[in-house]
């Protein structure tokens, strides 16, 4: 086990290389310049910006820089909010993110395959097609959608929540319920998809013919083997969730790291791009391996090894 | 299962701990002498640009900025200079030389406003290491442009402390709008000791090192969530500022301030806060609580006069006249504005009656023009004319252009496809000349026509059609040293003709600015450079 | 003992009774192919075939409804903000634009991108996944990182980095949807198959000397289809929505041509006083997905080797 996390641990870093000259390389291929004003600049001001921020480095020297201040975690002042260090502003941002991500994990974990597993149970029958239907609107309303609605008649028509802002849980709620309307309805389908290929394997067939429960037959055995689709859908899920939605942001106003992802890259602004770039790469690849170590625990069948092939 | 369960029970936790990451805490609403605290809601669209007074570009920052700072002159809620940190001013006879006399004005942690305090913040936005974006709006000053540019040394700035309460000001040339300029924010003054100590102040703006000679303090700024200033008892004029505290919390989206408005939790919407929403204006008309006045800014498109195509002023003037601005604006923009008619916008001195240098919408005309333009391209029929308009990503944007777009085709018949793309790129595209037409606007600093008319004195910079004129330019260097006024705005007048009658631009409409505000308020309104001044506002229970 | 002379076998007393050997071996059901099997089990699918319905009549609008619309989908015409009408059945947008005939308009352009998406996800996603399942250990290991590396590196540097060496159009955006979305459907089916490639079936068959090839073709991917279907009807909308936000960004479709996800973008602001500028697109949204998603449901049904009768 733990050679197998330390051969992870490896690859992690060789993918953290990649991500990283891949951003470098993408980010200063396009066109658009971080300091571009409506007002135009003298050329010394210009040469004085880029010699602050080391853009007058042939690239290489740059690429280096990038490589050594990421690798020491320090990414620099943002070129665009030029008072404000790139990793204060992960720093504030990322704990809101979370927050909101786990509360809208939950949501969807819990209420998902709660909904997939009683679609399954009634397989063709009404509450079966109620449970899809509702999946179906969760998949198919687009998240923007269903902030507006949500904060146009629950928050300003009913005053039942606040409207916008990060003060508080209750400012919480309907955001975490439009992050969380998508990802609850895909593990809903998920969940039934593959309940209704366990309740139709052999070894629920065995205990059913051994009179065992309906009950203990879904919950301990079915349900268990069913969740592993969804738990390796989650992965890259929490990282996503976690690291916060820039429309869900935007229309509840709140404080998160999902809008430095898009408007980083719409300012040009290099060093915030690679540190949220750096970032969220760190925290998928860890998701991605403690689902991987998740997997073991869920499914005995399932053995980690290192290296060797099983093939 | 157990594990399974486990794993929820981590994800709770989880919650629950995260949960103390929401922000917030208990306000109290009493001053300490237990009066009611007057307090104004406000939004704004994203954390403020810079915090420096020099490094500042927009209305955003400028409006927090005049909160917490002062200069020598201040704006009245009009837009007209009124008294700031000069106690008195003395101009000499040409016109070139202003003696300033500081009043007895503290900086929020008690050190006296001194002249040094000017000298050094000036100087700082104009040295080349700094990188202000907008030292050139210092060029006034004899020898700034110079040390801006590398080639001039601060010494020869013309910035002269004679004590600390008097500074010695001298120009390049006479400047008849010099005490709008002085409230302008990159001429705030900073707190040279601090600034000395510690040149990182502005980068914690809520930091004990941020200090401000302002009507307000900064007391909290918490990134992307909201702003708080207080009143600052240490500020000169104390007793005409009315407000308590301004808590200003930060909405991107249009959509969202206008529902926080509806419900009551913010007191004003409209520049330099967060605008109205589009979609909104129809319902704040019939109402009767929208609030229009004339902006000192431009909507237009620019055309690339070194272009093929656009290089021909009468497909230039055909384009110009065959847009239908009074359809645009009552359908798409619906705020009221102007219909564009020069470059210099209505709020100007002497530029108050819209010019009629060309018959918006008439079609005949157009035809015409366009007619006399394919001939001198050699083109027989409009659809062999192919144009490209282009414009910056919004929204807003996009729809003006399609509406455009369709009069084009519609009434010339000219193929027209719309290309968009990010600001960034769209200001590099622009630069590099690499465009036929495209979206442009412009909002003036101060409210004086040269602030529009000097953008096309020269090819660069913000000139980005390639149209220059000898004789325009002439007439601008005459604005630059002309004494009397009416001269001066004669020669302004003269130079707008020149320019409105080659078409290197389009006016499309002069900016209106929007405002709503709940009953409570008082005094606040936009300025015809799109400011509002704290100081001013009042709030009433 | 029996008197072989009183047995006399006389022609007359057999009769011919013709082939019965076939008939003998004739199964007592009729015999059919796997696909008409499936193809009979899906049509016995109702709500599948709603959806198919469904599907038919959205892309047969789409093709045929702008062709034959008084208006066009750019077309401008001076009823700005009109509610639905005999005139304008779904009623206008803010530049008066009819949004009937954009809807149908926009069907071309979200649907083509959707169904692109969707069969691109499932080419490279499900190889990609069964592959790095199936071999396991190293090849797995570096299959699946080279995956992570692609989610993580910015997909919008991407798109603006194709729309510098192509033109602004469907092209870049199907690829830079397509560069990330097939990863999902990749890590599904890697631990689809990694959980069935243990099982007693899959061991007997690679006892019996099948090859990887056939034991991923023939056993693994059939048992593994329910999961893949269900991803597939979530690459779909996402796609959909992917446009939307692109364009909200200026990456999108250029103006004044639109999307259902544009236009749902562009009308969610409305919302309180032109509801239908985002009721239509948002509709049309819901109902392609819901079709996706009975069809999708119905073809797993119908597909899955385990269901069979």
């Amino acid at each position: 086990m733990i050679s197998y996390i330390a051969k992870r641990l490896v690859y992690i870093l060789i993918a953290m290389w990649l991500i990283i000259t891949a951003t470098f390389f993408l980010m200063r291929l396009a066109p658009g310049n971080p300091f571009a004003s409506e007002r135009a600049l003298p050329p010394a001001i210009q040469e004085s910006l880029n010699a602050q921020y080391g853009l007058d480095n042939p690239w290489y020297v740059q690429y280096k820089d990038y490589l050594i201040n990421s690798a020491k975690g320090d990414f620099g002042t943002s070129m665009k909010y030029k008072y404000r260090e790139t990793n204060d502003m992960i720093a504030e941002s990322f704990p809101v993110s979370m927050t909101l991500g786990l509360e809208a994990m939950f949501i969807a974990v819990a209420f998902g395959v709660l909904i997939g597993t009683i679609a399954a149970l009634f397989h063709n029958k009404w509450p079966d097609y109620l449970m899809t239907i509702l999946a179906v609107l969760g998949i198919s309303i687009p998240s923007f959608v269903m902030a507006t609605i949500l904060q146009y008649y629950l928050a300003l028509q009913l005053n039942l929540f606040p409207i916008a802002g990060w003060k508080g849980f209750a400012y919480s709620i309907l955001p975490a319920v439009a992050l969380a309307s998508t990802p609850m309805a895909f593990i809903a389908k998920l969940t039934r998809s593959s309940m209704l290929e366990e309740t139709n394997s052999e070894y629920v067939k065995m205990a059913k013919a051994k009179g065992i429960s309906k009950p203990v037959i879904v919950f301990k055995h079915a349900l268990r083997n069913a969740l592993l689709p969804v738990v390796t859908y989650l992965a890259p899920l929490t990282a996503g969730v976690v690291t916060g939605s820039f429309v869900i942001e935007k229309i509840f106003s709140i404080p998160g790291l999902g809008k430095h992802f898009v408007t980083s890259i719409t300012n040009r602004d290099y060093t915030v791009i690679m540190g949220t770039t750096v970032f969220y790469a760190v925290i998928l690849l860890l998701a991605v391996l403690i689902v991987d170590i998740l997997y073991s625990f869920i499914d005995p069948r399932i053995q980690l090894r290192g290296g060797k092939s099983n093939d | 299962m157990k594990k399974l369960g486990t794993l929820l029970l981590l994800l709770v936790s989880g919650i629950v701990l995260a949960a103390c990451n929401f922000g917030g805490g208990g306000d109290s609403d009493t001053t300490e002498d237990g009066e009611a605290m007057k307090e104004l809601n406000v939004s704004i669209t994203s954390d403020p640009p810079a915090f420096h007074p020099a490094l500042a570009t927009d209305t955003t920052s400028g409006a927090i900025l005049a909160s917490a700072f002062e200069g020598l002159t201040r704006l009245d809620a009009k837009g007209e200079p009124t008294e700031g940190m000069a106690e008195k001013v003395e101009v000499s006879e040409d016109g070139k030389t202003y003696t300033y006399t500081l009043r007895d004005a503290k900086w929020s942690n008690g050190d006296p406003v001194i002249a040094q305090d000017f000298e050094f913040a000036w100087k700082w936005a104009l040295d080349p290491e700094n990188a202000a974006d907008y030292a050139y709006q210092l060029y006034y000053i004899v020898g700034a442009e110079e040390y801006n540019n590398g080639e001039g040394s601060a010494d020869d700035v013309g910035v002269k402390v004679i004590d600390e309460k008097t500074l010695e000001v001298t120009l390049v040339n006479p400047t008849p709008f010099f005490d709008e300029l002085t409230a302008f924010y990159t001429y705030f003054p900073v707190n040279s000791k601090l600034a000395e100590e510690n040149p990182d102040w502005y980068k914690d703006p809520s930091g004990e090192d941020f200090v401000g000679n302002g009507p307000f303090n900064l007391d909290e700024f918490a990134s992307a969530d909201h702003i708080t200033l207080s009143k600052n008892d240490n500020y000169w004029d104390k007793d005409n500022v009315a407000l308590d505290k301004v808590n200003i919390s930060m909405i991107e989206s249009e959509a969202t301030a206008l529902k926080e408005y509806q419900a009551g939790n913010l007191d004003y919407l409209g520049a330099p806060f967060n605008s109205i929403d589009l979609n909104a204006l129809d319902g704040f008309k019939e109402d009767g609580t929208l609030n229009v006045s004339d902006q000192a800014g431009t909507y237009m498109i620019v055309f690339n006069t070194k272009d093929e195509i656009l290089g021909n002023k009468n497909i230039r003037e055909a384009l110009t006249i065959a847009i239908d601005r009074q359809g645009l604006i009552d359908n798409v923009t619906k705020g009221e504005q102007k219909p564009g008619s020069g470059l210099v916008p209505l709020t100007m001195t002497g530029f108050e009656e819209p010019a009629d240098y060309f018959k918006s919408n008439d079609i005949e005309a157009a035809k015409a023009a366009l007619e006399k333009g394919l001939t001198e391209l050699g083109l027989d029929s409009p659809a062999d004319l192919k144009i490209k308009l282009s414009y910056n990503t919004s929204e807003a944007h996009a729809a003006i252009m399609q509406f455009v777009q369709q009069g084009w085709s519609k009434n010339l018949g000219i193929d027209v496809s719309l290309d968009n793309s990010e600001w960034q790129v769209y200001l590099e595209q622009l630069d590099a000349g690499e465009y036929q037409a495209g979206r442009y606007g412009w909002v003036g600093d101060f409210n004086d026509p040269i602030n529009f008319l000097e953008i096309y004195k020269r090819d660069g910079g913000n000139n980005q059609t390639g149209w220059t004129n000898e004789e325009y330019t002439n007439l601008l260097n005459q604005v630059a040293t002309e004494t009397d006024e009416a001269a001066r705005t004669q020669y302004m007048k003269d130079a707008e003709e020149i320019l409105m009658s080659e078409f290197p631009i389009s006016p499309i409409y002069f900016y209106t600015n929007l405002s709503v505000k709940q009953d409570s308020v008082k005094n606040m309104e936009a300025d015809p450079m799109g400011n509002v001044q704290l100081k001013y506002v009042d709030v009433e229970e | 003992m029996i008197d072989k002379e009183h047995i006399k076998l006389n022609p007359e007393d057999f009769e011919v009774v013709g082939e019965r050997d076939k008939e003998a071996e004739q199964l007592s059901k009729k015999s059919i192919s796997f696909w008409e099997e499936v193809l009979r089990r899906f049509m016995q699918n109702k709500l599948a075939l709603v959806g198919l319905v469904l599907l038919s009549i959205i892309i047969l609008g789409a093709i045929f409804v702008p062709m034959f619309s008084e208006f066009t989908y750019r077309q401008q015409n001076g009823d700005y903000n009109a509610a639905p009408s005999s005139k304008y059945f779904f009623g206008t947008d803010d530049l008066g634009r009819d949004i009937f005939v954009r809807v149908w308009v926009g069907a071309r352009i979200s649907i083509f991108i959707g169904f692109a998406a969707a069969v691109i996800d499932l080419i490279i996603g499900v190889a990609w996944g069964a592959i790095a399942g199936m071999r396991g250990g190293r090849v797995d290991e570096v299959m699946m990182r080279i995956a992570d590396v692609l989610t993580a590196v910015p997909y919008l540097l991407v798109v603006i980095i194709l729309l510098v060496v192509m033109q602004p159009g469907l092209l870049p955006m199907i690829i830079a949807i397509s560069i990330t979305g097939w990863v999902n459907m990749a890590r599904i089916t890697r631990s689809e198959i990694l959980k069935l490639k243990n099982q007693e079936y899959v061991l007997a068959a690679r006892t019996l000397g099948a090859s990887t090839g056939h034991l991923i073709m023939k056993h693994l991917i059939p048992n593994a289809l329910g999961a893949i279907l269900v991803t597939m009807t979530l690459t779909i909308p996402s796609a959909i929505f992917t446009e939307a936000f692109l364009s909200y960004l200026g990456l999108g479709v250029p103006a004044p041509l639109a999307s259902w996800g544009t236009m749902a973008n562009d009308g969610y602001p409305a919302l309180a006083n032109a509801p239908w500028r985002l009721f239509f697109p948002a509709a049309f949204i819901c109902l392609t997905i819901f079709a996706f998603n009975t069809v999708g449901d119905g073809l797993r049904d119908a597909l899955d080797p385990k269901l069979r009768k």
